[in-house]
């Protein structure tokens, strides 16, 4: 298992990077950590004939915030972000879902957007995107944009950039108040992609009601589910058995997994409302503290 | 075909070469260098055989280009022992039979040793979350664990001595 042949450019700044990227065209590359993409070089599944390695590009290896946003910059190493008190602080569900990306030794080289331009259906880096609706920051040769996730991610392994384009940066929004949050995923073992992940944050009133709330499934379709209902079902409320139980049915109800070698549909589906119920729980205790 | 001269220190030796863009770390480490201590084993970033030091951080060089390895400070197994003296990890990995075959063990070393560096007082769980990042088809674990285990209680030991 060897890669095919390509040509290898590092660039030193982000304009020659975009630059390589634009004059490449459809035959460029981005590698960031590569721990998505050699995997499928070296099996052969992608060949790309231009390999641009933004390793050196140290100005987006960054983490900061300011009364708002959370700021993290697209080189960020997994394990730095996993470490990060200031994300810890003010955006928790980044952190627990870190820890769940692949191994220490993955995470030592792997990128907070590597991951999230990968898109895999099961990842947990877009699913946290999708839960928090956080805003991706793209950038070509002509042009600087940005995408909200609920528009980013479109299919399996497919996102809305474009060949000649990059992500630079992430926003995630930071919520002040009684917020909790919660991720949890089921794997065959540890470190695998998960058959399902589900990740939940939820801000309570001074009465223990659910003010708003945000939850969203992994592997359970092409992309990261948004339970849009959510919202809908659970604001105004005290979270009680019953109301945990019919968030939990209308998942059910509404996600559509594939079978495959791992998992069969209808356990994906349980396992679905399982995780449902466990992470809007764990989200609401903790936010009463 | 394009060569890329890169130079990468292993083990404290610097080495001047010129590889391929497409040449894995790990196939520069073993056939270019010689350094037959890092074994390969499935080549796509699960088994964890091949796991190295790179810049103090445990990494898979099957991973990792070896041009994108240039101006890097790499230790592989090779590197751990002073003086041709074992490290108290490798010394034991032998007392609690944490290998048999091997193969997965090299991997092994380099990322617990990075693993203790940053987190010198481990929990069990801790310790098992850090080694499913590697495969060992032989031991069951059990004794892979225990050989950590005892390097941490020995390491406070010292620590305690020492103070």
């Amino acid at each position: 298992m060897k890669p095919a042949k390509f040509d290898y450019y590092r660039p030193k700044d982000l304009p020659e990077a975009l630059s390589l990227l634009e004059s490449s065209g459809f035959d460029g590359k981005i590698i960031a950590g590569g721990q998505s993409l050699v995997p499928i070089m070296n099996m052969r599944l992608a060949t790309p004939e231009c390999l641009i390695d933004i390793n050196g590009l140290q100005d987006l290896n960054f983490i900061e915030s300011d009364d708002h946003v959370l700021k993290i910059g697209t080189m960020t190493r997994q394990n730095t972000v996993e470490t990060s008190q200031l994300i810890k602080d003010q955006c928790g569900l980044v952190t627990e879902a870190v820890a769940h990306i692949g191994h220490l030794q993955t995470r030592n080289r792997g990128t907070i957007g590597g991951s999230i331009v990968h898109a895999d259906p099961s990842a947990e880096l877009p699913l946290v995107m999708m839960a928090l609706n956080g805003t991706l920051h793209i950038s070509s040769e002509d042009e600087t944009r940005s995408v909200n996730a609920e528009d980013f991610f479109l299919t399996f392994l497919t996102t809305d950039m474009m060949p000649n384009e990059m992500l630079t940066e992430v926003h995630l929004p930071i919520w002040k108040g009684r917020v909790g949050s919660s991720f949890q995923e089921i794997a065959r073992r540890h470190g695998d992609f998960a058959l399902v992940a589900a990740a939940c944050q939820l801000e309570l009133d001074a009465h223990d009601r659910i003010s708003d709330i945000r939850l969203a499934l992994g592997g359970v379709e092409a992309i990261p589910l948004l339970i849009g209902d959510a919202k809908e079902l659970l604001a105004g409320e005290r979270l009680t058995d019953a109301a945990l139980q019919k968030v939990a049915d209308v998942v059910a109800g509404s996600v559509e997994p594939e079978s495959d070698l791992h998992a069969s549909a209808a356990y994906r589906t349980q396992l679905a409302k399982v995780l449902t119920a466990r992470v809007v729980h764990q989200a609401y205790e903790r936010a009463k503290g | 075909m394009s060569l890329t001269e890169i130079n990468v220190t292993i083990n404290g030796k610097a080495y001047a070469e010129w590889v391929e863009p497409r040449m894995l770390l790990s196939d520069f480490i073993r056939e270019t260098c010689g350094l037959t201590g890092t074994h390969v084993g499935c080549e796509h970033g699960v088994c964890g055989a091949c796991t190295i030091s790179m810049d103090g951080a445990a990494v898979r060089s099957c991973l990792i280009f070896a041009v994108q390895a240039d101006n890097r400070e790499i230790k592989t197994v090779e590197g751990l022992a002073c003086n041709g003296e074992m490290t108290a990890l490798q010394k034991n990995f032998v007392e609690c039979h944490g290998l048999q075959c091997g193969f997965c063990t090299a991997g092994i070393l380099m990322s617990i040793t990075d693993f203790l560096e940053k987190n010198p007082q481990p929990s069990t769980k801790e310790i098992k979350e850090t080694l499913s990042g590697h495969l060992c088809r032989c031991t069951g674990y059990d004794g892979i664990v225990k050989a950590v285990q005892k390097t941490v209680q020995d390491n406070q030991k010292e620590v305690l001595q020492r103070s």
